[in-house]
């Protein structure tokens, strides 16, 4: 899927939105959008207007000018279809290649004798035991209740290294249609057929199961209450006309009508909503409905787990702190000769941190040395040398022991930095080399890179994160600073989850949660917005409202902002698109009467060329405009966090105070290039 | 000069809305207050009279339910009044029972506070019908109308469907508002020569022998509620600009002061209420700016004349149809106010405006919400602010919310049918009367003036105005019928549409305040509402405006005659 989502625009998309745009002016698929709707009755009109001019009462217009009319309008509803068209042809194709995994399967069903059959994977029902063995694709989704096997999801996440999932604990489900690259399995299938991951997966990018959002029902009445408003404007002009003896051509009429109806907004609504989700999926991550995404936008309180989310989760060095009467260097040194030979994660980021201060391990010199690997009972490790001595890094306590019984002293400082780092959330290692202590090494957890900035941003934004962890409250005080998170909560329990979100949800707060394990599943069904990782249980995955198949718990903050930037992107065409409507007043309504009321030329104030070209170049602007705007309608307006003032200030210029302006350029541009080519 | 009188006028006006929103904010208090001593033995008295529990709590169904039934009550009394005039007492003019369709058109025209007058008060009245049918309506009407943008304000702040009692609010208003502030303004307007008798017409005979018949009544205590409660109906046919209405420079500053009074508090009493300053003074400077704005046209336009007259030497600005006594400045600033106020009394006839003159009370009246009558035009105000708010929200990406509580699709519904009725149920019925010749009789002028006569009508009913724009003879039954009809929807279906969405809003959970929140307390949202009014008012109506008064003043500038 990774792959396909790349080329998003080739030329085979392009031909086939083609032609969808032009399948979907079927009315009956149009009425569900009343501004194009009307915009297509009235196409209708100008067409039996161009083949009988006086079809509605005798008209002075030509045909020419109605089948131009016609031809706009056709063009208007096209382009509208198009961007919708554009906008599915990209899930489309990504749920094509999602169906290509989705093969016919054998499955191997074990039955209450204990032997196994071969059935289709479509018999499978939920309950069902299946037995799988490597290279083989899993057919249904399940849970592990046997063994252990490295699994290929690239299918799904378009993630080729292989994960390893096992029985029991947080990394027992399985998703139907990923491979199992080594060892045998046995699965209880979950799900019935139809209705796995992989089915929803499809659908959901295909947008098969799109339902209008609550922000999008919204809009849409506005917007058809504004096209009603119109439509009785220009109904009521023609009465109003006639009494001052202007009779006013009906094609003239349509024009001006499509002109004022909110068509900008209108014809790319759906085209923005689906591509808002599509932007989703784009990252890999899969939201359950759209309703999910806009309300990710409105997050006030993000709920972040400390491990995995804020920090890497496994401690690392971050400082060697000597003793008195030893240098850095000294003891660099001697951390660094203790764990050489120690391949934990800890121990791979002390001999990173002794390379940062500039110590260098010289392999050959050590070769015959022996390694001492960390048990529980003696809660140290280390490196005996050839000659006998013994280097040693591990609990203080037992550093202590260790030295005293080899006949050392205990430095008398050693207890306040190891004091002062438990205080600070760290933990401490203590290294002796030949009986003596040299110091210790801090070990933390790693807030990831980049995260503080992320976390300004939301607080600019408006909003609070809260950091769930573990650890005492002490440990997670320090984290939480250095991370810079609003709030924490310490030695949290699974209940405790949901007890702030509840708290939080009190105070009328939309709460996100990000969770993977079987014990998050009630928390991430109760927060507003939960997103489960895909290496989660099956629980957790059911729970949420979005899966991110990447299982990077930080993506919670881009869905934000794509939720932020759907609303904007509606919000931003729709002011613009009513704001064109002054710029086209003045040039419709002096060419309407110019005959009856020559003195409105006066309103002609962009001295448009002829009430013809007039009324034809506010009409083809309207359409070009839909067009040109498609590209903002798939990518979203530009987006960054800053203050809610702010980003009002920058839109309403830019698409309040633009919309006005651009419509009286452009609309002159296109005046100035018809009349200039004679076409009016 | 003129120019200082408008100044001091707007002075004194904002002098008072301080006190006057704060006193509003105690009398619809629902905590026990000094008032409750005061006026609380009269109004338990009342309660006990008419069977009202005072802690009685209502929901907006229960509280829409009370005033539609409430008024629909009162519009059936008045109608049987009017219809049956002749055979009732205080009557000592014999005059006749009133048609049925003109007794529909008046009764709804009071009910609504519109105070549309087909008839012409002092021949077409008993004194019981002013009394029952025009006076009465015009303390309940306009206690109506604050009773449910009180109601509404409540639905804002509120954790629960609770709106209050409308019974009373409603009694309320008229004791601790109206009455105590109609006495001392009757009085006053008694002091600058205003009648109040109860005794019939005056015949005398003047300097030449000729007989004339001066009709009097109880002007002054008529006077004193048509401006406070913003009702705008005259005692006498000319309305304000007759000399027993409007005596005086003095009793014209105090009409003045009177329709601006409570529109302009009730702002300020509602940030008040909503514990947000700010938010008021916001909604009263965005209201305010577009007042300014049309007072100067009117004004400007009214000075500077027509070209025809100053081609004859005429430099004094256009005096047609205005009251020497009270001069251009002060009739420019009573149609300014008029209209914004939805008062619809009139101290100069608007037809005789010059066409961008004429075009203020008309675009006004078209928005609706420049302060606005008593309650009604604070909801409007409201109405297109939750409209602003849902297009900034959307622009800010966040589900957009007023005052912490979410606008989501049902309120944007129900404010949407709000905003459609005001442009339907003014160009569908123009559009009707200029259809057919037989409507079209009643225009006493051709062209884009004519035009404008009956959008005039029409607007003025919608807004709940009641101004006329006069030239057109509106005592037909399809204006009567059409016009009362135009007043009960323009009055009704908003009401019903901003009572449901503050029950809507009164359940939802209030969404604390962060950096994220869209402000909606600054010059900033000021200044974006101001555009949504603007805008969506101007693209409702600008080309009726167009085929009217913008015609007639290009015509007129280029000496087109038309």
């Amino acid at each position: 899927m990774a792959a396909t989502s790349k080329k998003l625009m080739t030329q085979e998309m392009l031909l086939q939105a083609g032609i969808d745009a032009i399948k979907k002016l079927n009315p009956v698929m149009m009425f569900r959008n009343p501004v194009m709707f009307i915009v297509e009755v009235g196409t209708f009109i100008t067409l039996l207007l161009t083949i009988a001019p006086d079809l509605f009462g005798s008209s002075t217009v030509g045909r020419g000018y109605n089948l131009a009319v016609f031809l706009i309008l056709l063009f208007t509803l096209l382009f509208a279809n198009f961007a919708e068209a554009m906008a599915e042809g990209r899930g489309k194709a990504q749920a094509e290649s999602l169906r290509s995994t989705k093969t016919e399967m054998t499955a191997r069903l074990e039955q209450k004798d204990g032997t196994t059959k071969e059935v289709p994977s479509t018999q499978l029902r939920k309950g069902d035991i299946i037995i799988v063995q490597t290279g083989e694709l899993i057919p249904a989704d399940g849970e592990i209740i046997a063994g252990l096997a490295s699994i290929d999801e690239s299918a799904i996440t378009g993630e080729s290294a292989p994960v390893i999932k096992e029985s029991g604990g947080d990394f027992s489900s399985v998703t139907g249609g990923t491979r199992v690259v080594s060892d045998a399995i046995t699965i209880r299938v979950m799900t019935d057929p139809g209705e796995s991951f992989l089915d929803r997966m499809i659908s959901l990018v295909e947008g098969a199961q799109r339902q209008k959002t609550p922000n999008e029902m919204a809009l849409t009445t506005l917007l058809a209450v504004l096209t009603l408003i119109f439509l009785i404007v220009i109904i009521t002009l023609v009465p109003m006309a006639s009494y001052l003896n202007v009779h006013l051509e009906l094609s003239t009429l349509i024009a001006l009508l499509v002109c004022l109806i909110p068509t900008t907004i209108g014809g790319l609504l759906s085209a923005i909503g689906i591509a808002g989700m599509d932007r989703v999926t784009q990252f890999n991550v899969l939201a359950m409905s759209g309703k999910a995404v806009e309300a990710a936008g409105d997050i006030d309180t993000l709920i972040l787990d400390k491990t995995g989310t804020i920090t890497y989760g496994n401690r690392m060095a971050a400082e060697f702190i000597p003793v008195q009467g030893i240098t850095e260097a000294d003891i660099t040194w001697v951390a660094l000769q203790a764990s050489v030979k120690d391949e934990t994660p800890e121990g791979r980021s002390i001999v990173e941190l002794a390379g940062k201060k500039g110590s260098v391990w010289k392999e050959d010199q050590y070769a015959s040395a022996e390694v001492i690997e960390f048990t529980a009972e003696t809660r140290m490790s280390g490196l005996n040398l050839a000659d006998g001595s013994e280097i040693r890094k591990g609990a203080v306590d037992a550093i202590c022991t260790y030295v005293l019984a080899h006949g050392g002293s205990i430095p008398s400082d050693l207890g306040d930095i190891s004091n002062r780092i438990a205080k600070a959330g760290g933990t401490p290692l203590a290294v002796a080399s030949v009986g003596k202590i040299y110091g210790i090494i801090y070990l933390k957890d790693t807030v990831k890179p980049g995260l503080k900035e992320r976390f300004a941003e939301m607080r600019e934004m408006g909003i609070k994160t809260i950091m769930c962890t573990g650890d005492n409250p002490l440990t997670a005080a320090t984290i939480a600073m250095e991370a810079g998170v609003d709030d924490f909560i310490a030695e949290a329990k699974p209940e405790d989850k949901i007890a702030a979100i509840l708290k939080e949800q009190q105070e009328g707060k939309l709460v996100a949660m990000t969770g993977d394990g079987t014990n998050d599943a009630p928390a991430l069904a109760q927060a507003d917005v939960g997103m489960a990782m895909n290496s989660g249980t099956m629980a957790a995955k059911e729970a949420a409202n979005m899966i991110d198949l990447d299982s990077d718990p930080t993506k919670l903050l881009s869905v934000v902002s794509i939720g932020k930037q759907l609303l904007i992107t509606r919000g931003a065409l729709t002011t613009f698109s009513i704001a064109n409507d002054i710029a086209k007043y003045f040039a419709i309504i002096p060419a309407m009467f110019i005959i009856a009321l020559p003195q409105l030329q006066s309103l002609n104030i962009m001295h448009l060329n002829s009430p013809a070209s007039a009324i034809l170049s506010a009409l083809i602007f309207n359409a070009i405009v839909i067009l040109l705007l498609i590209p903002i309608a798939m990518k979203g307006v530009k987006y960054r966090a800053m203050t809610a003032d702010r980003m009002l200030t920058r839109n309403v210029l830019i698409y309040g105070l633009g919309g006005v302006i651009v419509p009286f350029i452009g609309i002159k541009l296109i005046d100035v290039v018809l009349s200039s080519l004679h076409l009016v | 000069m003129g120019w200082i009188q408008i100044a001091i006028t707007l002075l004194i006006i904002m002098l008072f809305v301080k006190p006057m929103g704060s006193y509003m904010v105690k009398v619809f208090s629902l905590e026990t207050t000094r008032l409750d001593k005061i006026f609380g033995g009269l109004e338990r008295g009342i309660y006990s009279l008419i069977g009202i529990r005072e802690n009685e709590v209502m929901g907006w169904k229960k509280y829409l339910g009370a005033m539609l039934l409430t008024n629909g009550f009162m519009f059936f009394i008045m109608f049987l009044v009017l219809v049956l005039q002749g055979h009732l007492p205080f009557n000592p003019d014999g005059i006749g029972g009133m048609p049925w369709a003109q007794s529909f058109n008046t009764a709804a025209s009071f009910i609504t506070n519109t105070n549309w007058q087909s008839y012409s008060g002092e021949n077409a009245l008993s004194y019981l019908s002013q009394m029952l049918a025009i006076i009465f309506p015009m303390f309940t009407s306009a206690a109506t109308g604050f009773a449910v943008a009180i109601a509404f304000i409540r639905g804002l702040i509120g954790r629960q469907d609770n709106l209050g009692n409308f019974y009373v609010d409603m009694l309320r208003s008229i004791t601790r508002i109206f009455i105590p502030l109609s006495v001392i303004v009757a009085l006053f307007l008694v002091f600058q020569g205003v009648p109040q008798t109860l005794a019939g017409a005056v015949h005398a005979v003047t300097l030449d022998g000729k007989e004339q018949t001066i009709t009097r009544g109880l002007v002054a205590s008529f006077e004193s509620i048509k401006h406070l409660g913003t009702n705008g109906g005259g005692w006498f046919g000319t309305n304000a600009a007759h000399p027993f209405e409007n005596p005086t420079g003095l009793s014209n500053l105090v009409h003045i002061l009177c329709m601006m009074l409570l529109p302009t508090s009730l702002v300020y009493a509602f940030g008040l209420m909503i514990k947000n300053r700010r938010q008021g003074w916001m909604l009263f400077g965005a209201m305010s700016a577009i007042f300014v704005v049309m007072l100067l046209t009117v004004t400007l336009a009214e000075y500077k004349g027509v070209p025809a007259l100053q081609s004859l030497g005429i430099e004094q600005g256009n005096m047609e149809g205005k009251e020497v006594r009270l001069g251009i400045a002060e009739s420019a600033l009573f149609t300014t106010v008029t209209t914004a106020a939805t008062t619809g009394s009139v101290n100069n006839m608007h037809e005789s405006l010059t066409p961008l003159g004429g075009m203020v009370p008309l675009a006004e009246m078209m928005l609706n919400n420049v302060f606005g009558g008593k309650g009604v035009g604070l909801l409007n105000g409201l109405l297109y602010l939750i409209l602003s708010i849902f297009i900034s929200g959307l622009l800010v990406g966040r589900t957009p919310e007023f005052l912490g509580k979410k606008i989501e699709g049902k309120e944007i519904k129900l404010a949407a049918i709000a905003l459609l009725v005001h442009p339907l149920i003014i160009l569908v019925p123009t559009a009707i009367a200029l259809a057919f010749p037989s409507t079209v009789a009643s225009i006493s002028n051709g062209g884009s003036h004519g035009l404008s006569e009956v959008l005039y009508a029409f607007t003025s009913g919608a807004a709940n105005n009641g101004s006329a724009f006069a030239g057109l003879n509106a005592n037909t039954d399809f204006y009567n019928i059409s016009i009362g009809i135009v007043m009960l929807l323009g009055r009704y279906v908003s009401m019903i549409c901003l009572l449901a969405i503050a029950g809507s809003l009164a359940m939802k959970r209030v969404a604390p305040v962060a950096s994220g929140t869209l402000r909606t307390d600054t010059p900033l949202f000021s200044g974006i509402l101001i555009m949504v009014i603007l805008v969506i008012g101007a693209l409702t109506f600008f080309p009726a405006l167009a085929l009217g008064p913008i015609a007639e003043h290009v015509s007129l500038m280029q000496g087109v005659s038309k």
